[in-house]
C-alpha cells in the first residue's frame, strides 16, 4: 500500500448526496479478478453514455477535473455493497482523498485498506471546500494527514479527526496482515480455549 | 486470552458477542476479533486468494471458510452447459480453482446446495446463534437473524480473514430498533424492514450495529428476521441482529452443520444467555408501533424513498438539504411525476428472489397470491429460488406449477436480477417490481427502474400491471 502524507491537487466537486457504490463503479466491472485497471470506469454510468462516449457535463470530464486527486463529496458517500472495486477505481483514476459530511461504514474502511483518505468533516466546513472546489483547476487544495488539516486555495484551514491506528498505518503505508501474523500466538491461544468453551462452533 | 467483560455492567447482545471474541486489544480500542465463519463467493474473492499466493500464505481455517458461487451464475436451465460471458466464467472457475486448490468447504454450481451465500449458510448450519460471521459482500447482515454478528467487508479485510482468521475492529455503537405490537395482516417483514429504513434514511444506522426487537420482531419466523437484517445495511448499519430464542432454535436444530447431542444442549445453554440485559446502554433507540406499519414500496433510487402503498410521489420541495436535488434526479430517473398515486404506477416486470425474499417463505407468500391468476399482458416475471434446496422444496410443493401457470420463468439459483451481474438484467426504461434489497441507478440493468416490496406485493403487482395495495388485492376473487 502506497503512503499518504500529503497531498496538494485538484478537488473535483460531487455535491449529490448518498454516492452509492453501484455509482462509483457499476456491476459490469466487478468480473476482474484484478485491483488494477477500473479507474476508466469510475462513474461509468454518470460518466459516459451507452455507446462509451464522455457526457460533457459530468464533472470529471471537464478538462478543469481531469487530474483530480481529490472528491467533495455529499453526504453518505459509498453507501450500498461492500465491493472494494470502489475504491480501488478512485485510486486507479488517481483520487487519494475524498471529503464528505459522513461515509459508509465499509467503504469508509475499504479506502484506508487501499491509501486513500476519507475526511469526515461538518457540513459548514465541508460547504467551504465545495466552493474552493468549484473553482477548478487553479484552485488546488492541501491535505495533510501528519497535523489533520485541509486547507483551501485560499489558505483556509479545517482540523480533521481520524482514528490514531489508521493514521499510523496511512503514513506508513502499514499491511494490516503482517500485523496481525505478529500476533500469532494469541490466535493459537484464542483458538484452544475456544475448543473447549464452545466446542461446537 | 479470552477478554472477559471489562466490568459486570449491563451489556447488550451485541456486546456479549463482540466480547466473546477478542483475541487482543490494543490501547487505542482497536481489536483483533476472532471469526467463526468466513463465506466467500467469486466476486470479491479472486484478488484476495492471489495475495495469499503471492505472499506464500496458507488459509488458518479452511473448516470454517465456506465458498459457494451466486452472483455471476446463470439462472438458465442449461447453465450444466456452461457460462457464455468469458469474465463470468473466468471469475467462478477462479473461485473452483481457489477452493480446492485451498481447501476450503465449497458448494459448486451444480450442487443442489449451491446458493446465493446468505442463504446457504443458515440453511447447513454454518451460522449459529453467537458467531460472528463475515463475507465480502454487504448483505452478510442477513446472518444477524441469528443472533451472529455479521456484516461485509471489502477483499483486502478477506485475504486478512483468509490469512489470519480474525478482522481488525473497532467496536461500533449500539442501537435499537422496537418494533412494538403486531402486524396488520398484508404486512410482512418486508414492509416493515422498508418502513424502517423510511424513517431512519439510508445514513441512520452509520456507525452502529441495529439490534431489532420488540413483539412484532418477535413474532417473525427465521425467513422474516432475516429479510429484516439482511436489510440493515441499506439503513447505514454494517450489521443487524435479533436475539436467539425458540423460534430460533428450532430453525437450527437438525441442519448439517448444528451442533448435536450433548454439544446441541451446551449450545442451547450458552446461546440462552445472548440477549440485551435490562438495562443495558443504547447509543440510538428508534421505536416503531408494529400497527401503523403499511405496505410498502420505493418510488426513487435510495431504499430511503420508501412510502406506504397509500401514499403518492413525492415533490422534491417536500424535502431539504442535498436530499431536494437528489429527489430531482431520482423521479427523472424513475420517469415519475410527483402527485401520481403509487398505485397507478405501470410495471414491465417483476423479480421475485434475492437474498432479501428468496426463501420458501417467501416463494409461498407470491405463489398463494398467483393461484389461479396470471401475469397482466406485457409484463414479464421471473421467479429465482435463493438455493438448490429452496427450489426442491418449492417444486415439492408444487409451488414451480402455481409460478409456470401464471407465466412467470422458474430459474435456477443465484443472485440474478437483484444486481444483474449475470444475463438477467432489465433493460433501459423497464420498470420492476422487485423483492431485492437496492433500488439504485442501473442496479438491475442499465436505467432499469426498481421499485422495492413484499413478494406477496410483488407479485400482486404483476397480476394487476401496476403497483397494487395487497390488503384490497387479496380481498378480490382470483
Amino acid at each position: 500500500m502506497d503512503k499518504f502524507t500529503t497531498l496538494t491537487g485538484i478537488a473535483a466537486p460531487m455535491p449529490l448526496v448518498n454516492i452509492d457504490t453501484d455509482m462509483i463503479i457499476p456491476k459490469q466491472f466487478l468480473k476482474t479478478i484484478q485491483r488494477s485497471g477500473l479507474g476508466v470506469n469510475l462513474f461509468d454510468e454518470l460518466r459516459y453514455d451507452r455507446e462509451g462516449n464522455e457526457l460533457p457535463d459530468f464533472v470529471l470530464n471537464q478538462p478543469a477535473y481531469r487530474q483530480a486527486e481529490i472528491i467533495v463529496a455529499g453526504d453518505n458517500f459509498g453507501c450500498g455493497s461492500s465491493r472494494e472495486h470502489a475504491p480501488w477505481a478512485l485510486l486507479d483514476f488517481g483520487i487519494r482523498c475524498v471529503i464528505s459530511t459522513s461515509f459508509a461504514d465499509i467503504f469508509f474502511n475499504n479506502c484506508f485498506k487501499n491509501g486513500i483518505l476519507p475526511i469526515v468533516l461538518p457540513q459548514d466546513a465541508v460547504d467551504v471546500l465545495m466552493e474552493d472546489a468549484q473553482k477548478g483547476a487553479n484552485a488546488r487544495m492541501t491535505v495533510d494527514l501528519e497535523n489533520q488539516t485541509v486547507t483551501t486555495s485560499d489558505g483556509v484551514a479545517f482540523q480533521f479527526d481520524v482514528d490514531p491506528f489508521r493514521k499510523h498505518c496511512l503514513l506508513n503505508g502499514l499491511d494490516d496482515i503482517g500485523l496481525t501474523m505478529e500476533k500469532a500466538p494469541r490466535i493459537e491461544s484464542y483458538e484452544t480455549q475456544m475448543a473447549q468453551a464452545r466446542p461446537w462452533v | 486470552m479470552i477478554t472477559e467483560p471489562q466490568s459486570a455492567a449491563a451489556r447488550t447482545l451485541y456486546d456479549k458477542i463482540w466480547d466473546a471474541h477478542v483475541v487482543d486489544r490494543q490501547d487505542d480500542g482497536t481489536c483483533l476479533l476472532y471469526i467463526d465463519r468466513h463465506l466467500v463467493h467469486e466476486v470479491t474473492s479472486p484478488q484476495a486468494f492471489e495475495g495469499l499466493r503471492m505472499t506464500g500464505r496458507s488459509v488458518r481455517a479452511p473448516e470454517r471458510t465456506i465458498a459457494v458461487p451466486d452472483h455471476n451464475v446463470p439462472t438458465t436451465w442449461d447453465r450444466e452447459q456452461g457460462i457464455d460471458n468469458e469474465e463470468s466464467r473466468i471469475q467462478v472457475d477462479a473461485l473452483d480453482r481457489n477452493a480446492r486448490e485451498f481447501g476450503v468447504v465449497y458448494y459448486p454450481v451444480n450442487d443442489i446446495r449451491q446458493g446465493i451465500v446468505h442463504i446457504v449458510g443458515p440453511e447447513q448450519g454454518w451460522t449459529l446463534p453467537g458467531m460472528t460471521v463475515v463475507c465480502g459482500d454487504s448483505h452478510t447482515a442477513t446472518h444477524g437473524a441469528f443472533g451472529a454478528l455479521a456484516h461485509g467487508i471489502g477483499t483486502s479485510e478477506v485475504e486478512h480473514v483468509l490469512a489470519t482468521q480474525t478482522l481488525i475492529q473497532k467496536k461500533s455503537k449500539n442501537m435499537k430498533v422496537e418494533v412494538t405490537g403486531r402486524l396488520a395482516p398484508g404486512v410482512t417483514a418486508k414492509d416493515v424492514v422498508l418502513a424502517i429504513i423510511g424513517q431512519t434514511g439510508t445514513a441512520g444506522g452509520t456507525g452502529h450495529v441495529i439490534e431489532y426487537c420488540g413483539e412484532a420482531i418477535r413474532a417473525l419466523s427465521m425467513e422474516g428476521r432475516m429479510t429484516i437484517c439482511n436489510m440493515a445495511i441499506e439503513g447505514g448499519a454494517r450489521a443487524g441482529l435479533i436475539a436467539p430464542d425458540q423460534t430460533t432454535f428450532d430453525y437450527v436444530k437438525g441442519r448439517p452443520h448444528a451442533p448435536k447431542g450433548a454439544q446441541w444442549e451446551a449450545a442451547v445453554a450458552w446461546w440462552k444467555t445472548l440477549f440485551s440485559d435490562e438495562d443495558a446502554h443504547w447509543d440510538k433507540i428508534v421505536t416503531l408501533r408494529g400497527e401503523d406499519i403499511a405496505p410498502t414500496v420505493t418510488w426513487g433510487t435510495s431504499p430511503e424513498d420508501a412510502l406506504p402503498i397509500t401514499a403518492t410521489v413525492p415533490d422534491p420541495s417536500d424535502f431539504t438539504g442535498g436530499k431536494v436535488e437528489a429527489a430531482r434526479r431520482s423521479l427523472d430517473y424513475m420517469g415519475l411525476t410527483p402527485g401520481t398515486r403509487l398505485t397507478d404506477i405501470a410495471i414491465d416486470a417483476v423479480f421475485i428472489g434475492s437474498c432479501t425474499n428468496g426463501r420458501i417463505e417467501d416463494l409461498r407468500a407470491a405463489a398463494e397470491v398467483l393461484r389461479g391468476r396470471r401475469l397482466a399482458p406485457g409484463v414479464r416475471g421471473m421467479v429465482v429460488p435463493g438455493s438448490g434446496l429452496v427450489r426442491a422444496q418449492a417444486e415439492e410443493e408444487g409451488l414451480d406449477q402455481v409460478f409456470k401457470e401464471a407465466g412467470f420463468e422458474w430459474r435456477l439459483a443465484g443472485c440474478s436480477m437483484c444486481l444483474g451481474m449475470n444475463p438477467d438484467q432489465l433493460a433501459p426504461g423497464e420498470r420492476c417490481a422487485a423483492t431485492s434489497n437496492r433500488n439504485f441507478e442501473g442496479r438491475q440493468g442499465y436505467k432499469g427502474r426498481t421499485h422495492l416490496m413484499s413478494p406477496a406485493m410483488a407479485a400482486a403487482a404483476g397480476v394487476a400491471g401496476h403497483l397494487v395495495d395487497i390488503r384490497e388485492f387479496a380481498a378480490q376473487p382470483a
